[in-house]
């Protein structure tokens, strides 16, 4: 075979060689990363085999069918003085090669087949979890059990916008991940809150649609804590890329007492609702707030995008009556991007963001709003 | 000459009968799409009212039902089941309870929208009464115990244990055009 | 007596009735539009090229990919495979011009209308569609920006176009074919092209049905799409796709046909074949109707609709192998030369395939939960529809200029463009596979720093491919201006067929009497 020949022939095999050798690394270690990774569930480890058998059989006939292709560039070329033949049809050949394709597939077909019977297996789970997608954050719901939280990116703006050096978790880290214990069956129920969104954990190999009005179901149970980031995967606006999963694999009797420590979260929270908050603390906790769940869309200095965003800095609103200012965050507007944050953020950090908005950027209102003030607005309406 | 003039007719019938097979399609196909779904389950619909006929209780058999209820973007209301689970017997005819408060200044009307899980369990979940037939006009502050009266058939896939029901609620103040009535 | 083109430039070019002045309006809207999506897809290169947002804000980067998708798909490819379909379809099956040269000519001139139409809504106020050329509801609906009006407007006309066009493909060849020549002695880009055009009356229309629906969600109050009327965002995906599959065929079939003629050219040897050609053609086309759903296998379909959609999947490997096999033939025991247009084919047939294979992975549906969506489908598609279409427009360009204008071009350029193009090519999609395995999602304006090192790679792919792209339109301009002229009515040594029997370059009419066949 001659040189070009080959080296166009192992050029194209390399990545095939390497991704056999390199297989399986786990996404986080990836920076020439070529294979996908075998996950912690069985069901990630079924999809990873049946991948490498697809690879593999689709190298043996590329190896096969190129490899003729080359020869025949070389042998067959006309500057050799052949003459070229005359052939035109050979109806034998021609079955041979329909029905032996066919057998492999319907080869193939059998581990496609027992792979996709587990991913669709959610019958008898331990836990139920409700996964629920929103413009540009995850909501997690733990059926039954009274806790639920947001999920949103932590990773700053300034990080994002090349004015403060990139950390190592960046675009990877979220404000509460998901926590699952090992060694149980968890099922995920998915929907959506806006638009179509799409939860994806890849040590899982668990991706489901999360549609508004209709759920979808997934399972994982591994038996291996740890930390496993994932993304959204349908295109669902401009932070799309800005809204990971992130799950977190407790050991049993640790998730239990995780579990038992959010409640007691609520419980403390629900009793301490009353208390008073200084302006120090307000504005502390708002500016914190502000970064993670507004800076998104009014932009870090409250400038917003003139047609798009409105800017905070000397808006009426900002600027108006405190209870017109709670209204637009507890109900959102609707027919606009502004989503209703009462279920999203709890009345200390709806309080705490409100306050920090009003005084700050040239905004100077002076005036403070209590967690209380809130509390009662939603419920007094 | 004669021809053309009968080919021009003909033309002309057929672009007309066109036009009204096309109409027909509009008005029938709505219906029969909704009458697939119903039939089949696809995508979770479960069907309309089921008229409670004789049906034997299969005590030798209990399924988990869960329910989940989660609110649409912008719709504010609280919107939750009182009990997140019962175990039922096929047959056994149950009624729960969702609860639903709109705590906002105006007058609402929301939509609750039905999804069992899994799929094939859409076409066994019979509900005999639901919330979900009818929008739910509720008055500023106002609450409400919103029930769904259901029966499992028995014909249950076997494989099947768990059965989900999850409601969405949106709001559909702005599409509703009658007055909000005072509730009941 | 024949006559040459009107002298009057408007008359000319505006209201034309010939099938090649239409051919090249085609041809060269079609490469203006290649230019522009290119251009787009720079920026978005551009933007991924490190991790973080350096040059534009993400709102834009969602217009960007939204618009490098739709005008290369709806305003390159197309209108490239249907200007090359009328030049050579009536030279091909010795016809004087297509059936209805005056829809002809409306088939093309709406064409720069609605793309005026649609590349303006980049500069209106709120920015243009932002949604993906897949534009799922309710991402397109209740959350489009005010120009999704004109993107509805844009789409209903670019899919009158392609009917109307196919129309005319189907009435020309079922009427036009000269004396003795049967369907089955039809050149095998006219077979492709024919069941292309049926394949488009069938499902542009549907597309119309979808983004009518939008339409009516959109500003009419309907609920087709939206959940909370009964409706359903789902069935968007159903009807998108069931039009969108086939879609994907109506590119890839023609591109069959070119190379089916070039190949044999090149390798002075009859297509090994040829019923199997047709009938594979046809089997994929009917294939291509009833494997929708592979689209949507992360949606929460039943189990039972999800294996069904993935065998028959699976089963469309078998009628494009058998064409990959016949090409393959057809250079065994050839007399092969290598000049530009069989590089571009033969490396076709390589880059085609191997986007086959991701194509095999991509229908296992328990595979596909960590496929879909992300990086390993961008490169999929790109290979078969860059390496696949593109390349094999490109091969066709350069094999039937010479007929077209009379001048030859200049085959060690031909050949540097080819290599650019190829290598270039494959720095810039093979690192996708590697990207979309390692977890990046598509549609993505920013990624993690484990992404950094493929993506980097990538662009710098993707600025020489774009190079390759300025490099072929020199050699184009070239070649027409400057090239040396040929006037062998064969143009290539093993070139058959009714075409090559006409003068170099083509009279303005030919054909105005049938040919007798030999």
């Amino acid at each position: 075979m001659s040189k070009r020949a080959r080296a166009l022939f192992l050029g194209l095999l390399s990545p095939a060689i390497l991704s056999l050798v390199a297989g399986g690394a786990s996404a986080k270690d990836a920076a020439w990363n070529l294979n996908m990774p075998r996950g912690v569930t069985e069901v990630s480890q079924a999809a990873y085999d049946i991948h490498m058998i697809m690879i593999w059989v689709c190298t043996v006939i590329g190896v096969l069918v190129f490899g003729f292709m080359f020869y025949i560039m070389f042998a067959h070329r006309k500057s050799r003085g052949v003459t070229a033949a005359n052939f035109h049809e050979n109806l034998t050949v021609e079955i041979l090669w329909t029905i032996v394709p066919a057998l492999i597939l319907i080869v193939m077909a059998v581990p496609a087949t027992t792979a996709l019977l587990k991913v669709y297996d959610t019958e008898n789970p331990d836990i139920d979890i409700k996964v629920t997608g929103y413009q540009w954050k995850w909501q997690y719901e733990y059926i039954g059990e009274g806790v639920k939280f947001m999920s949103e990116l932590r990773t700053s703006q300034d990080e994002q916008y090349g004015r403060a050096p990139k950390g190592e978790h960046y675009l990877r880290e979220v404000t509460q991940p998901l926590v699952i214990p090992a060694n149980k069956k968890v099922r995920f129920l998915i929907t959506g809150n806006d638009v179509i969104h799409s939860w994806w954990v890849p040590d899982f190999a668990v991706k489901r649609d999360a549609i508004p009005g209709l759920f979808t179901a997934a399972w994982a149970k591994t038996d291996q804590p740890g930390v496993y980031v994932g993304a959204c995967t349908e295109l669902c606006g401009k932070d799309h890329s800005r809204m990971p999963v992130v799950v977190e694999v407790k050991e049993e009797a640790e998730y239990y007492a995780w579990l038992a420590g959010k409640k007691e979260e609520a419980v403390i929270y629900q009793s301490t609702i009353g208390k008073e908050w200084t302006n120090d603390e307000l504005m502390a906790k708002g500016e914190a707030v502000y970064a993670v769940s507004c800076a998104g869309c009014h932009q870090s200095a409250g400038q917003g995008i003139p047609g798009v965003f409105p800017a905070l800095v000397g808006s009426s609103i900002v600027t108006g009556p405190v209870e017109g200012h709670i209204g637009i965050l507890i109900n959102g507007v609707a027919g606009s991007a502004m989503q209703s944050f009462a279920d999203q953020l709890s009345e200390v950090d709806i309080a705490a963001v409100i306050h920090y908005k009003r005084n700050s950027w040239g905004n100077d209102m002076g005036d403070i709003v209590q967690p209380v003030d809130v509390l009662n607005y939603k419920q007094n309406q | 000459m004669d021809n053309s003039k009968t080919h021009r007719s003909v033309v002309v019938k057929s672009l007309f009968g066109v036009v009204v097979m096309f109409m027909f399609a509009i008005f029938v196909l709505p219906p029969l799409y909704d009458l697939f779904c119903e039939i089949t389950g696809i995508g979770g619909k479960t069907g309309g009212a089921y008229t409670a006929t004789e049906i034997t209780v299969d005590t030798s058999r209990e399924v988990e039902v869960q329910f989940v209820a989660t609110n649409n973007a912008t719709m504010p209301w609280d919107f939750y089941p009182v009990e997140h689970k019962v175990i039922v017997h096929p047959g056994e005819s149950k009624e729960i309870i969702f609860y639903a408060k709109n705590r906002t200044g105006k007058d609402m009307v929301g939509q609750a929208i039905p999804n069992v899980l899994p799929n094939n369990a859409a076409d066994y979940f019979l509900k005999t009464e639901c919330f979900c037939f009818n929008n739910q006009p509720l008055a500023a502050g106002e609450e409400a115990d919103l029930a769904v009266v259901f029966i499992i058939d028995p014909d249950l896939p076997a494989s099947v244990n768990t059965v989900t029901l999850s409601y969405t609620i949106f709001d559909i103040t702005d599409r509703v055009p009658m007055q909000v009535s005072q509730a009941q | 007596m024949a006559h040459g083109p009107s002298e009057n430039f408007f008359n000319r070019w505006l209201f034309s009735t010939n099938h090649k002045d239409i051919g090249t309006l085609y041809l060269w809207f079609s490469f203006s539009m290649f230019l522009l999506g290119g251009a787009f897809a720079m920026v978005i290169r551009a933007e991924l090229f490190q991790p973080g947002m350096q040059l534009i804000k993400p709102e834009f980067f969602n217009q960007m990919t939204t618009m490098h998708g739709l005008v290369m798909v709806f305003g390159a490819i197309m209108p490239a495979f249907v200007g090359l379909a009328n030049w050579m379809i009536p030279m091909m099956i010795g016809a004087p011009d297509m059936a209805l040269p005056r829809m002809n000519n409306l088939s093309f001139w709406i064409l720069p209308f609605a793309f005026a139409i649609l590349v303006s809504t980049l500069f209106m106020e709120g920015g243009g569609p932002n949604f993906g050329w897949t534009f799922y509801a309710p991402l397109s609906t209740t959350y489009a920006p005010d120009t999704v009006n004109y993107f509805i407007f844009g789409v209903h006309i670019m899919g009158a176009s392609s009917i109307m066009g196919s129309i005319n493909i189907i009435a020309t060849v079922m009427n036009m074919r000269a004396p003795g020549m049967t369907y089955m002695k039809m050149p095998l880009f006219v077979w492709t092209w024919v069941i292309t055009a049926f394949l488009l009356v069938a499902v542009m229309p549907v597309l119309a049905g979808a983004v009518t629906m939008m339409l009516m969600d959109i500003n009419f109050g309907t609920s087709f799409f939206d959940a909370a009327g009964g409706g359903d965002p789902v069935l968007f995906q159903h009807v998108f796709w069931f039009f969108g599959h086939p879609e994907v065929y109506i590119i890839i079939l023609p591109a069959f046909g070119v190379v089916s003629q070039i190949i044999p050219t090149f390798s002075r040897k009859p297509l090994f074949g040829y019923s199997s050609m047709v009938y594979a053609t046809a089997s994929i086309a009917f294939l291509s109707f009833i494997v929708w759903a592979h689209h949507m296998f992360t949606v929460g379909m039943p189990i039972a609709g999800e294996l069904y959609f993935m065998y028959a999947t699976m089963l469309i490997a078998v009628p494009t192998g058998v064409k990959v096999f016949n090409w393959v033939t057809t250079m065994y025991k050839g007399a092969l030369t290598f000049e530009t247009p069989m590089l571009f084919s033969i490396a076709f047939v390589i880059l085609f395939t191997f986007g086959g294979f991701t194509g095999m992975m991509l229908s296992i549906a328990a595979a596909d939960t960590q496929y879909h969506d992300t990086y390993f489908v961008v490169a999929h598609f790109h290979y078969v529809m860059v390496a696949g279409a593109v390349f094999s427009g490109t091969a066709a360009v350069y094999y039937w200029l010479p007929k077209w204008c009379g001048r030859m071009y200049d085959e060690t350029m031909g050949k540097l463009q080819f290599w650019i193009a190829f290598i270039a090519f494959n720095i810039t999609f093979m690192p996708q596979h590697f990207l979309g395995l390692a977890g990046m999602p598509r549609r993505y304006s920013d990624y993690g720093l484990q992404f950094a090192d493929w993506n980097m790679v990538s662009s710098i792919g993707a600025f020489m491919y774009g190079g390759a792209q300025l490099l072929f339109l020199y050699n184009v301009i070239r070649t027409i201006g400057w090239g040396k002229p040929i006037s062998d009515p064969k143009v290539w040594e093993g070139a058959e067929g009714l075409e090559w029997t006409l003068p170099t370059p083509a009279p303005f009419h030919t054909f105005s009497t049938p040919p007798v066949l030999k």
